[in-house]
């Protein structure tokens, strides 16, 4: 097991800890501890099941096959597994399984891949099970014990008692026995509101680590004899490596080897990571760049607006009536363009990966939000079958949805291959990140709205064009060439439903694919579709004279959830009160990840172009929520990552490649930008959406209808440095 | 080689008199808590204290930083007994992902020892880190805590 919540993580420990991995699954068949049904984990202490693993001091060990990236999963997974476990939580740690364990129990962990906000929405239901299913085992094997019925017997933070006799005993007691019992067919989970570990604001499991510098991320691993490696990949996309010079930076000082990864790209090994890219940058280049060089931002803003031409075509996602025709016959019409750009996800530490190859075996060390997706990079990468590679998941410095991609994974095997036996970590720098990004995708939409002779909305027709995520990232998805994930936020039905009923309406897609490669960036395509929908819904609200709030509610009624966190924002920034002197205020909802959110900011503005954001208030219902306090923090790093893109961000095409290149041309929000954000929780359940993403939809459109009612002025186009307005 | 004195011992390191103190203090005295972020003196990841001023590592040389006092974030506890600031942090939960969390720890101990009671005001000069989570709200509530403590 690769354990990452780990206080002594030194060198030492972590080549030991890895190598012990190796044998984990071995040891449990036939090592001294017990049956030989009894998997073990690393320490040989026995698993009662795969979630949960007690040691002989009552420590539970939870296993978790999410990635932990900040977003606070970790935690709240082991609350869930806790929760149903009836055990002590102070006495709870968290370890990883590797994939390459949980391939060779045929899945047992489940799914590894965390994102679309499903860390614990997608597998709370079977991780309260094995909690549930663990406490049963544990229970049972004290009764056996005992010779007295399980149902006489009862438990609370890990002690079991036997009241009638006044037996008590410990879960670390009964857990060898335990481990030894058939699991129970089925169990009934606790209901919600009668939890007491789950759905409390309790302290991340993971903080003390990452303020005394000892957490592990990937840029810290260290392995006996390890070299470093720099990289460049051929800055234009789909460009190839041509030729490069190694001769003029053979002597430089501690340069070990220069290799070609794959066809486009090479990377310089060295003994420090400083060493490698100094050499690198020393190394005289020669790329095939190819079609894609005569590529700029605005080639590809001229083809993605023909694609908002109604006589291009498109694919529908959305609809219901006829919204052409009620636009042609209608009393008036509202017509906007918007368009959003290219985001890198920058998160704060760059890509990198360590590999270590031999003959027989591969082994990765990363961040990464997906276990498995980097296990199948690394066995494509190096040609080992399953059983003779795994990778080890260490603390990521962020994810945001990049990390769920592998080409860094893919890159790192592929120079540790040319090295055999020596271990290589991988690291990118800023500039290569900035550079080969997988970008949140680029779009244009044309949205026209129509009202009858007594201002009621009766046609909307929103047409998108530009970049599908799944075509190049997942295009066995696509329905009939459709991408469907492409309507989030608008969509008919699901997890990322339109909230509101227009008698006539027509969503479409017109697909334009640039090659700029695009990924799954925090929010995916509910960023674009809430910025473009609900600041046409202003727009609209505006020409039929009518108050923006007043205005969305009379077209929510069909949508209540929708509406209640709407009201809930409104109610709680005042909406029906004036705001105070020289400040003003925007709203915004849409639903994403099976979650409904809704924002308010209210800012003000200096000289046109100086914007103060003075409050934030953002609701969310979620169904459930398993730790407010992670909540409010997932609520407010939206605010911020979303903002970010809104006033710094873009990234912009030039010769084919990306122009931005650090911070300084792509900056990021600071703690002077950034106001409280007051957040409401308001979840109803029977459901269970996600939090990480959903809320960073509100976020730019709450401040640009708030822009509106400071200025009288639209924004329609993202980001607001490109217009000469910045924060105050 | 040059001589520098981190956390209070002297290392004698390897190093070209140009490479910048960050990839000395990671790479060559091995003390990985100071972390990269942009290497251009943006992001404040870096960030330790010299002669007890934060400063952003990536953008100083080693020969600038010999003779001098150099703190990183594995030096700010006192022995076994955390710096305020690492406590106040793990009490209010204020790292997410946590990477950038080194550098904002060490530029929020050097503001405190400056001015012990800060407004929101000295924060907003003072602390201009990138968090890509966006931790600002529990950062700035932290420092707040310390500082009417």
């Amino acid at each position: 097991m690769n354990k990452h919540v780990s206080p002594k993580m030194n060198r030492r420990a972590f080549v030991v800890g890895t190598a012990a991995v190796g044998a984990g699954l071995a040891i449990g068949l036939d090592l001294p501890f017990g049956g030989p049904a009894v998997v073990r984990a690393a320490d040989g202490s026995p698993e009662v099941n795969a979630w949960v693993v007690v040691r002989p001091d009552d420590t539970v060990v939870i296993r978790i096959a999410r990635s932990e990236m900040g977003q606070g999963s970790l935690t709240g997974l082991a609350q869930l597994v806790a929760e149903e476990l009836e055990c002590d939580w102070s006495k709870v740690t968290t370890e990883y399984p590797t994939p390459g364990q949980s391939v060779a129990r045929k899945r047992v962990w489940g799914d590894f891949s965390t994102g679309g906000s499903r860390g614990i929405r997608s597998s709370q239901d079977y991780v309260r099970k094995g909690g549930a299913t663990a406490r049963v085992m544990l229970i049972e094997a004290a009764a056996n014990e005992w010779k007295v019925p399980a149902s006489e017997c009862t438990v609370a933070k890990g002690v079991i008692t036997h009241k009638a006799s006044g037996k008590t005993t410990t879960y670390g007691k009964v857990a060898e026995a335990a481990a030894k019992l058939t699991p129970p067919a089925d169990v009934k989970l606790k209901d919600p509101k009668d939890w007491t570990i789950a759905g409390k604001g309790l302290l991340r499991l993971d903080t003390a680590d990452k303020t005394t510098g000892t957490m592990i991320y990937g840029i810290d691993v260290k392995l006996p004899g390890m070299l470093n490696a720099a990289i460049k990949d051929c800055p234009v996309f789909g460009g190839k490596l041509k030729s490069y010079d190694e001769a003029k930076i053979v002597g430089m000082k501690g340069v070990k080897k220069v290799v070609k990864v794959g066809d486009t790209a090479v990377a310089v090994v060295a003994d420090t990571w400083w060493h490698a890219k100094t050499a690198l940058e020393a190394l005289p280049i020669v790329w095939d760049e190819g079609e894609n060089a005569k590529v700029s931002s605005e080639s590809i803003a001229k083809w993605l607006a023909e694609g908002l031409d109604n006589d291009q075509p498109a694919y529908v996602g959305n609809k219901n009536g006829d919204a052409k025709a009620a636009i042609a016959s209608a009393a008036k019409k509202v017509e906007a363009v918007y368009n959003y750009p290219y985001q890198n996800h920058a998160t704060m530490e760059p890509m990198n990966a360590t590999a270590l190859y031999t003959a027989d075996k591969c082994e990765v060390w990363c961040g990464t939000q997906n276990g498995e997706a980097a296990f199948a990079a690394t066995l494509e990468a190096s040609g080992l079958p399953a059983e003779k590679c795994d990778v080890h998941k260490v603390m990521p410095g962020g994810g945001f949805g990049r990390r769920g991609q592998t080409d860094y994974v893919r890159q790192a095997v592929l120079i540790a291959k040319q090295m055999p036996g020596t271990p290589i970590k991988l690291l990118w720098s800023r500039e290569e990140d900035m550079a080969h990004g997988r970008y949140h995708p680029i779009t244009q939409c044309k949205m026209t709205g129509a009202f009858d002779a007594n201002n009621n909305l009766v046609a909307l027709h929103y047409r998108l064009s530009g970049q599908s995520i799944l075509f190049s990232l997942r295009p066995e998805a696509l329905q009939n060439g459709m991408d469907p994930a492409a309507f989030q936020g608008v969509a008919q039905s699901g997890e990322a439903a339109f909230g509101y009923s227009v008698p006539n309406l027509l969503i479409e897609h017109a697909m334009r694919n640039p090659h700029v490669p695009p990924g799954f960036w925090r929010g995916v395509n509910v960023n674009h579709n809430a910025i473009y929908m609900e600041c046409f819904m202003d727009e609209l609200a505006q020409a039929a004279g009518q108050d923006p709030l007043e205005f969305r509610r009379k077209l929510m009624g069909n949508h209540p959830k929708h509406l209640a966190v709407l009201n809930a924002v409104a109610e709680k920034i005042g909406w029906t009160k004036p705001a105070p002197q020289g400040v003003y205020r925007g709203i915004a909802q849409v639903m994403g990840y099976g979650s409904y959110v809704a924002g308010a900011a209210e800012i003000s503005v200096t000289d046109g172009n100086k914007i103060k954001v003075h409050r934030i208030v953002a609701s969310t219902d979620p169904g459930y929520v398993v730790n407010p306090a992670q909540v409010e923090r997932q609520i407010a790093g939206s605010f911020v990552y979303g903002l970010s893109a809104l006033f710094y961000g873009g990234c912009t095409v030039k010769d084919g490649k990306i122009e931005q290149t650090n911070f300084d041309t792509y900056n990021s929000m600071r703690i002077n930008e950034m106001p409280k954000v007051e957040s409401v929780m308001v979840p109803s359940g029977g459901f269970w959406g996600g939090v990480g993403e959903p809320t960073i939809g509100v976020a730019a459109p709450a401040v640009l209808n708030a822009y509106f009612a400071a200025t009288g002025k639209r924004i329609r186009s993202v980001p607001l440095r490109d217009q000469n307005i910045t924060f105050a | 080689m040059a001589n520098l004195t981190i956390n209070g011992k002297t290392f004698t390191l390897d190093v070209e008199p140009d490479t910048p103190l960050l990839w000395a203090i990671r790479e060559n005295a091995g003390l990985t808590g100071t972390k990269y972020g942009c290497g251009i003196a943006q992001c404040g990841a870096c960030t330790v204290h010299m002669d007890g001023v934060a400063i952003r590592s990536c953008g100083v040389s080693v020969s600038e930083a010999e003779g001098k006092k150099i703190t990183t974030i594995e030096g700010l506890a006192a022995g076994d007994t955390l710096h305020k600031v690492q406590k106040a942090w793990i009490a209010q939960d204020v790292p997410q992902c946590g990477y950038c969390q080194s550098g904002m720890i060490m530029a929020v101990a050097a503001l405190l020892s400056e001015k012990p009671k800060p407004t929101d005001a000295d924060i907003d000069e003072a602390i201009t880190n990138i968090c890509r989570c966006g931790t600002f709200q529990q950062v700035r509530e932290a420092i707040h805590t310390i500082a009417s403590a």
